[in-house]
């Protein structure tokens, strides 16, 4: 196997023959077989095999889907999205298919693949992927065999005119989905990677199988970057899929041929924009893909010009999931909507308010500007009716404002541990044997043994003569090992060879060979920061009275501008009344820890032991991450509900304390702030069982108290007591 | 392949005006475009490579020498031939060989020399180097680059290769501040830097869409359309460049700028220098000969939003406060 193949591999609860490989080229009679559905064998090729089947679960959480939900009607919507996707991947970036693993998904797969052009890519992408197999580079086997540079393709570009089907995608890091992105937005892959430069081809549409559990607490999502670029968001999960035609492909092929020459009237784009404007929709790729999307539907439907029907299925697909705000209802006029409910306040999802600089000046008098007239009409009713079918759930509760806040990842989405073995900043290569983990650096070995080529090749063709006349055998081995050998080979070349067989096979070795000796041996070396997070645990109970609350959000945004400067994670903790809560998952977007922190509510009993349990769970978490968790909480210590949400001030100081106890095992760096309006004697007592520095609120003195904790989080643990 | 017209982007006029002014003056030191998704700040980059007038270099230079330069050989000056602007692509995952040159891996292996391959730095010398989603870049590398952006030289020494190489090019970063920050010790290096917006007029969006559509349908022709206006704002580019020498920067407007940099707290001199060298290429390219208040008021937020002491916390963001300190300063 090439090194860094992706090779399928069998998982736990898969059926064993997931375990085929779902890579390369796709078999000429593996479709054909796909024709009509539902095929086992489709499904065999096509499955998730690393994805464990789920345990069937009453409690998860219900996807925001078609309205439509368990029927039939949700499915042909889907199954549009795919055939319009099989039209041309490239031009509607793809899907995101929020699904688990199962009959839905794979019938949505099984039918975008057989829509696909004969021969045309479906690739798979596990989130794992490394860079170097993503985007290509030094083929090193080959590149020994053949002794100069040969480059491999990568995944991308191997999925060149296809599609590639993303696992796993809610675990996929920010720089894959930059990589993804860059490669749909510009339709090649730019490569600049050890020895390999240049640009690839890769037009392809990606799929990305989002498993991950969206909810106000959970970040787990496929990427916005990449959500952002691809024209459908679909919620498999609850549909019936039903069967494909006989002639799907011919079908399919037919549309395709007709798509160049669909015409879309410019009443239909100028109600896809309005609509997309009433829903929300910030970003043009949206309104570009909805015209697209429209498009493919007019050709799928045999059609030579873009009719309602279609423009209203291309917004359920394209808009609708996107939607950031609920349309005002259909009666009133939409046209007003579209000009004066053009919000600045459009949603934190797509519009960040913080970058609120006023909208670039209007565009000047254009040739081509619209004439904004009554084009807007009943069509643009029509596609915006349409799309609130599939809008997602929290907005048609009208919680866009609440909750976009909270879904959009940043920086800290989730992802899988970044080792430093792997990854940061580069120390250079150094030699060294390939041990204990480290990593052979392997264009800096074949650096270090370039220049000596031809000297090496001289000396092992000498040396092969002298062996010939010795002993054939022991040069042999000696071609192997060098080390003890009697043929006076005890400098030990290896012939690294592509195909892996016995470098004494090629005897005397072959002139292109590469001489590789011990010494040319690179390991590589990194040098990465430890990440931080520092979860700011933040009693907002009624006693911690109002205005000490507000220093308490002073004293921490203080906190939170000194993480910046260091580019710290930031959590916030905050527990009230009966329990605890995670105001914000760890993030580097402090303006959200910001924003999370002025909407805080005050009130209530004081479940300090609930506070302390979930920034626990968020440290352990962190720690898992690889990254360093410092605490700093501020409370007065008046612990008076107990974890089950009960009240009763004795036990519930002993679960605090308790509570703190089990936090102080981790042995993290802590600093309790006081937030009383005198220091008690409860929160010290806390401090001593966390092992935290004690800091009582100096009095409304935010600014002193930042100065005096600054150093805290990252010092150990100080002695209780220690005044500020 | 034909790329979007840079004349036909919609709107975002801060960040055009950015990137003609570095075009105009590269000594302003670059422009970061930072904001939403899908505003077209990738577009505008590889649009203004279309854009950009051509220059003149000897042919076969890996490192775009200028035959025009005093120090250049004779024989070099002999082989001097018109040349795209370079503009080059830094893409995310690029390795540290690639970027600043390596050994000649090819060459080596094959011929057993030693021999030094140029990276990046070398190719967008005298040109524009783009790095899309610059926030995610590896620290290391953005390091490297400010500092080879600030000397002008690179300077390589590895694998027993010492080379050093002149490498002036126009930074320009790109990327979207929720996928993380830029670390604000690098945020001053930059020359200009910009927020983009998606487009909230409803008209201008479905410009934006309409003109995406035609160019798709025919980019061809989509691109002969605009080709006049192309032109115009290449001559424009060329003009101002003959003129930038000329332009006069008055004491008043000289104390202007220090006044503008002092009321904002803005760190160093690199803000008021940065300020009046994006003044002055503003007028060159607006064809005046004396830098106005219009001029300062006109690039002030773009040359000091990210040179404040930033509050990161602060929700109406610096630009903002750049206004506000206009107004203070510009009523005097």
């Amino acid at each position: 196997m090439k090194p860094g193949c992706v090779q399928a591999s069998a998982a736990p609860g898969a059926a064993p023959d997931a375990a085929r490989p779902v890579d390369g080229p796709r078999p000429a009679g593996d479709v054909a077989g796909a024709a009509v559905w539902p095929s086992a064998e489709v499904f065999a090729r096509r499955r998730a095999p690393e994805a464990p089947a789920p345990a069937p679960s009453a409690s998860a959480a219900p996807q925001a889907a078609f309205a439509a939900g368990e029927d039939g009607a949700g499915w042909s919507d889907a199954a549009a999205a795919a055939d319009m996707l099989a039209l041309d991947p490239a031009a509607l970036g793809g899907a995101r298919l929020r699904a688990r693993f199962g009959p839905a998904r794979d019938a949505w797969l099984a039918r975008l693949a057989a829509g696909l052009p004969e021969g045309a890519p479906f690739r798979r992408i596990p989130a794992s992927v490394t860079e170097e197999r993503l985007l290509g580079g030094l083929d090193l086997a080959a590149t020994l065999a053949a002794g100069r540079p040969v480059t491999r393709r990568g995944v991308l570009a191997e999925a060149h005119g296809g599609v590639a089907v993303l696992a796993m995608a809610e675990r996929a890091q920010a720089t894959l989905a930059a990589h993804l992105g860059a490669a749909l937005d510009g339709g090649v892959v730019r490569l600049a990677r050890e020895g390999a430069g240049g640009a690839v081809p890769a037009r392809l549409g990606v799929v990305a199988l989002d498993e991950g559990e969206e909810s106000e607490e959970s970040e787990e999502a496929a990427p916005p970057a990449l959500r952002e670029r691809l024209a459908f968001d679909l919620a498999l999960d609850r549909l019936r899929p039903e069967p494909m035609s006989a002639d799907h492909r011919a079908r399919i092929a037919e549309a395709r041929r007709r798509l160049p020459h669909v015409a879309c009237p410019d009443a239909v784009l100028e109600a896809l924009c309005a609509a997309a404007e009433a829903l929300g929709v910030a970003s043009p790729r949206a309104a570009i893909f909805a015209l697209r999307a429209a498009c493919a539907a007019a050709a799928l439907e045999g059609r030579a010009e873009v009719e309602a029907g279609d423009a209203a299925l291309a917004a359920r697909l394209a808009l609708g999931p996107r939607a950031t705000q609920a349309p005002a209802a259909p009666d009133e006029a939409p046209e007003d909507d579209a000009s004066e409910d053009a919000p600045d306040e459009t949603s934190p999802d797509e519009t960040p308010p913080d970058r609120g600089d006023p909208p670039p000046d209007a565009p000047e008098p254009d040739a081509d500007r619209l004439d904004e007239g009554p084009a807007l009409g009943e069509l643009t009713e029509l596609v915006i009716a349409a799309a609130r079918a599939s809008l997602p759930a929290g907005v048609l509760a009208g919680l866009a404002a609440a909750s976009g806040a909270g879904r959009a990842p940043g920086a800290g989405a989730a992802g899988a541990m970044r080792r430093a073995a792997t990854r940061g900043r580069p120390l250079g290569a150094r030699p060294g044997m390939p041990q204990g983990g480290a990593r052979l650096d392997l264009v800096e070995t074949l650096r270090a043994a370039a220049p000596w080529q031809p000297l090496r090749r001289r000396e092992a063709a000498e040396r092969a003569a002298a062996a010939v006349d010795a002993n054939e055998d022991a040069a042999r081995d000696g071609a192997r090992d060098g080390a003890g050998d009697g043929a006076g080979d005890g400098a030990g070349d290896l012939a690294m060879d592509a195909t892996g067989d016995a470098a004494g096979d090629a005897f005397p070795p072959a002139p292109r060979r590469v001489l590789v000796r011990r010494e040319d041996f690179r390991l590589r070396r990194f040098k990465r920061p430890a990440e931080t997070l520092t979860i700011f645990v933040v009693d907002a109970s009624g006693s911690a009275a109002a205005q000490r609350l507000a220093e308490a959000k002073g004293a921490v945004e203080l906190l939170l501008a000194e993480s910046y400067v260091r580019r710290d994670r930031v959590a916030l903790v905050t527990f009230r009344g009966a329990g605890a809560e995670l105001a914000l998952a760890p993030t580097r977007a402090l303006a959200r820890a910001k924003r999370a922190l002025a909407g805080l509510p005050g009130g209530g009993g004081t479940p300090l032991a609930a506070g302390l349990e979930l920034a626990a769970l968020e440290a352990e978490a962190a720690l898992r991450r690889g990254w360093t968790p410092t605490l700093a909480i501020l409370t007065d210590g008046r612990a008076n509900v107990r974890r089950d949400g009960s009240g009763g001030r004795e036990a519930a100081r002993a679960e605090a304390l308790e509570a703190a106890g089990r936090l102080r095992a981790l042995g993290l760096g802590a600093a309790l702030i006081d937030s009383g309006a005198r220091p008690s004697p409860d929160a010290a007592a806390v401090a001593a069982a966390l092992g935290a520095r004690y800091l009582p609120l100096p009095r409304a003195d935010a600014a002193a108290l930042a100065g005096a904790l600054s150093g805290a989080p990252s010092g150990a643990p100080a002695a209780t007591g220690a005044r500020a | 392949m034909a790329v979007f017209p840079f004349t036909a982007i919609v709107g975002q006029d801060e960040m055009k005006t950015a990137l003609l002014l570095a075009a105009v003056d590269p000594s302003i030191g670059g422009v970061l475009a930072f904001g939403d998704r899908g505003a077209g700040k990738s577009t505008a980059v590889r649009a203004l490579a279309a854009l950009l007038p051509p220059i003149r270099v000897v042919a076969g230079s890996p490192y775009n020498d200028d035959p025009d330069a005093r120090d250049c050989p004779e024989a070099d000056r002999a082989k001097a031939v018109e040349a795209p602007t370079p503009v080059v692509d830094l893409p995310l995952g690029a390795t540290e060989d690639r970027v600043v040159g390596a050994l000649d891996l090819e060459r080596a292996l094959t011929r057993g020399e030693k021999a030094f391959e140029p990276g990046l730095l070398a190719r967008a010398h005298r040109g524009f180097l783009y790095i899309d989603e610059v926030n995610l870049l590896e620290d290391h590398l953005v390091d490297l680059l400010l500092d080879v952006a600030a000397s002008g030289e690179n300077v390589v020494e590895r694998e027993g290769l010492s080379v050093r190489h002149a490498a002036r090019f126009v930074l320009v970063g790109s990327g979207n501040p929720e996928e993380g920050e830029l670390r604000p010790q690098l945020l001053d290096r930059f020359g200009l830097s910009v927020e983009v917006s998606t487009p909230k007029e409803l008209a201008e969006r479905i410009l934006v869409v309409r003109r995406r559509d035609a160019f798709e349908r025919d980019r061809a022709g989509f691109v002969a359309e605009w080709a006049s206006e192309e032109a115009s704002v290449r001559e424009r580019i060329l003009a101002a460049r003959a003129r930038l020498p000329g332009v006069e920067a008055p004491d008043a407007a000289l104390e202007k700028a220090a006044r503008l940099c002092l009321a904002l707290k803005a760190d160093g001199l690199r803000g008021e220098l940065t300020l009046l060298r994006a003044a002055r290429a503003l007028a060159a390219l607006e064809g005046a000969g004396v830098v106005t208040d219009a001029h300062v008021r006109a690039v002030a937020p773009s040359a000091l939003r990210h040179r404040l002491r930033r509050d990161p916390l602060d929700e109406a963001g610096s630009g903002a406060r750049v206004a506000r300190a206009l107004d203070e300063v510009l009523a005097a």
